[in-house]
């Protein structure tokens, strides 16, 4: 993976000895809070509810086991024992004190990271697929791509203060696993007929308020345009954006109001212009960047132990089933660790899972770990005889849970439990109804369903790409959540529908029970998906399921 | 006819750990919201909202909150007032636990 040149040490470690002087200087009372707001975003430093929070990133989701170790040290020492992986494969540490974040960013450092452009008006954290370098369907590892685009924007002097904060995705599969369409900038790396590799750029994706599908601007571009052009999309929005009015000021939004056709003519534009001042240095840097993604040494040995145990312990083959995706060499699995045990919070790990992971990853994996925007953790190169060993060192520590990609590995922002800016809990509720589902013994039946619940209209939870989505919602002083259906964050993206009026929290996890009992009573047969059924009947039966039953329970009053 | 004022608290975060904090009668910052000064006056309420912001030393981002008057002193009206003066509901942390 890849490794800190001289430069990025040297810069890294400048800037936090900067914050740890300003960090002095506010406590000692010489900058007050509105001169230091700003430069403890820059640090990724936020004030929450009940504490700070720090916001470090992890590059396109990639850690080796000395990283995560690291950042188990940082929970134990620092904060209360525990992380929380985001949607947008960060770690938050909910509980620092003040004078104890210029040691957090110092102990990262020493292991290659930071919190740096993890807040304000930057280009964020840049995301991937999590199954990258690993995945059976991929044109190339995108993650050498997401490691330039991440070099280029890091303290790229003209987009330190763009109209609003600005976030890229990679993906190289026939399947998105990165919501690439979602994103500011969306990149899908493609091959032409030509048989050369290039990118799909998808530009005006985005949450929020506004939700909007990304849309293709470039269907091919060679893969050495690709800094000029995204730096000419990103400084045309940069004149463009509407800084008059936060809510409008997005790429979406800019997209949205002057046209697809627009943007790239002034693009194209602006590309043509900048494109000669790009030497090729930036190609150098790649080539040299992909030396660090070489694929590990994969190993050969016998499978006969791991097909005995499949054969005979029924639970562990319902792990693998569930957790264990395909990876392109045939006797390896790509291993997702649930970190959503039914009942515990999604995304949390604490630092002895942590630690346990690195180790596993160590060991068995080639020390390589991933985290996904799905908020679980991955160790993307597993050898299938291996994996009777992992589950076994993963079962008692919480970790063996057999819900990837079910109606328990639900996405859950922090909601009102800690974000300042939310308006309703979103963690109570993912756990409830992960026990619920438990208590029912009805995921595996139910099969494939992605919950993803927000705590307000920023939508970090993704509820607008849920199959169901859950927005938490103050409604006259009261907790309130609405129900979207038939949301997708794969390449075919769509925004799901709203049903209707909102629920209490007290009603939401029976409300979400009666759409899945509507499904299962309405789909064609096991194989169909609830979103294939969603798409077939649309919204008119699961709206009937919702509401009439509750209009029948209150005429029975 | 002037619109009644609805009673208030001062509140704000502490500077160093980011815990809820609220001002007392006496200028001092507790972090039990019961010990705070309970404010029915719109003036009253602007003169320590000044005050509490010039604390830049202890305070960040104090605000005024809605509250009402309860046996033993100013509760809280709005349920995101409430998490502030226990903590979160995912785990026993915060002044649930430490206070
Ligand atoms: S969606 Fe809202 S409540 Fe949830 S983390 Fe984002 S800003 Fe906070």
């Amino acid at each position: 993976m890849y490794k800190y040149n001289d430069f990025d040490e040297a810069f890294v470690r400048s800037r936090v000895e900067q914050f740890r002087n300003q960090v002095n200087r506010r406590i000692a009372g010489e900058l007050t809070e509105e001169e230091f707001r700003p430069l403890r975003l820059m640090n990724g430093l936020y004030l929450q509810l009940h504490a700070y929070m720090l916001r470090v990133a992890i590059p396109y989701g990639t850690l080796n086991s000395r990283q995560m170790n690291q950042l188990a040290i940082i929970a134990e020492k620092f904060d209360k024992g525990y992380g929380h992986f985001t949607t947008r494969q960060n770690i938050q540490y909910n509980w620092p004190k003040l004078q104890d974040v210029p040691e957090i960013l110092s102990a990262l450092a020493d292991v290659e990271m930071h919190a740096l452009q993890t807040s304000g008006n930057t280009i964020r954290n840049v995301t991937a697929d999590h199954f990258a370098g690993a995945a059976a369907d991929e044109v190339e590892d995108p993650r050498p791509t997401a490691e330039l685009l991440r070099q280029w924007s890091t303290d790229h002097p003209e987009f330190q203060f763009l109209p609003r904060k600005f976030k890229i995705a990679v993906s190289a599969g026939a399947a998105d696993r990165a919501v690439v369409k979602a994103h500011d900038i969306g990149i899908q790396v493609v091959r032409n007929d030509a048989g050369e590799t290039g990118y799909r750029v998808i530009v005006g994706g985005g949450l929020g308020r506004t939700p909007m599908i990304g849309k293709t601007i470039v269907e091919f571009l060679p893969k050495a345009d690709l800094l000029p052009y995204v730096e000419a999309v990103v400084s045309v929005w940069n004149l463009l954006g509407r800084r008059d009015n936060k809510y409008k000021a997005r790429i979406k939004i800019t997209v949205h109001e002057n046209g697809l056709d627009e943007i790239k003519r002034l693009v194209d534009e602006r590309f043509a212009l900048i494109r000669p001042t790009f030497s090729g240095v930036d190609q150098a840097m790649l080539r040299d960047i992909e030396t660090h993604f070489a694929a590990p040494a994969y190993k050969n040995a016998p499978l006969d132990a791991f097909d005995d145990r499949l054969n005979s312990d029924p639970v562990f083959r319902s792990w693998v089933d569930t957790n264990v995706a395909a990876h392109k060499v045939d006797s390896y699995g790509i291993l997702t660790i649930s970190i959503k045990k039914h009942g515990e919070t999604p995304g949390d790990a604490t630092a002895d899972q942590m630690r346990l992971m690195a180790d596993l990853a160590e060991q068995y994996g080639h020390d390589e770990l991933r985290i996904s925007h799905e908020q679980n953790v991955i160790i993307p190169h597993v050898h299938k005889s291996d994996l009777p060993a992992i589950y076994d060192a993963l079962k008692p520590a919480g970790l063996a849970t057999a819900n990837i990609g079910l109606i328990s590995d639900i996405i859950a922002c922090p909601g009102m439990d800690y974000c300042a800016l939310a308006t309703a809990r979103s963690i109570p509720i993912a756990q409830e109804i992960a026990v619920r589902f438990d208590e029912l013994k009805l995921e595996h039946e139910v099969g494939p369903l992605k919950i993803k619940i927000s705590g307000c209209i920023n939508a970090c939870g993704h509820h607008h790409v849920g199959h169901i989505g859950i927005l938490g919602l103050d409604r006259a002083g009261v907790e309130n959540y609405q129900i979207t259906l038939g949301g997708d964050g794969t390449e075919d993206a769509v925004v799901g529908d709203r049903t209707g009026p909102g629920f209490a929290a007290e009603d939401i996890t029976d409300a979400i029970e009666r759409i899945v009992r509507a499904y299962l009573d309405l789909r064609l047969n096991a194989e169909e998906t609830f979103l294939q059924a969603y798409r077939r009947l649309g919204m008119d039966p699961f709206k009937a399921a919702l509401y009439e039953t509750e209009a029948k329970a209150h005429a029975a009053e | 006819m002037s619109r009644r004022f609805t009673p208030k608290v001062v509140t704000a975060n502490h500077l160093l750990d980011g815990d809820a904090i609220w001002l007392t009668a006496d200028n001092q910052w507790t972090r039990t919201m019961s010990e705070a000064e309970y404010i029915d006056d719109a003036d009253r309420a602007n003169e320590r909202l000044a005050f509490a912001a010039s604390q830049a030393d202890i305070t960040v981002g104090a605000y005024l909150a809605d509250a009402k008057l309860g046996e033993n002193g100013p509760e809280p009206t709005h349920f995101r007032e409430t998490f502030r003066t226990r903590g979160p509901s995912n785990y026993a942390h915060g002044k649930q636990v430490e206070l």
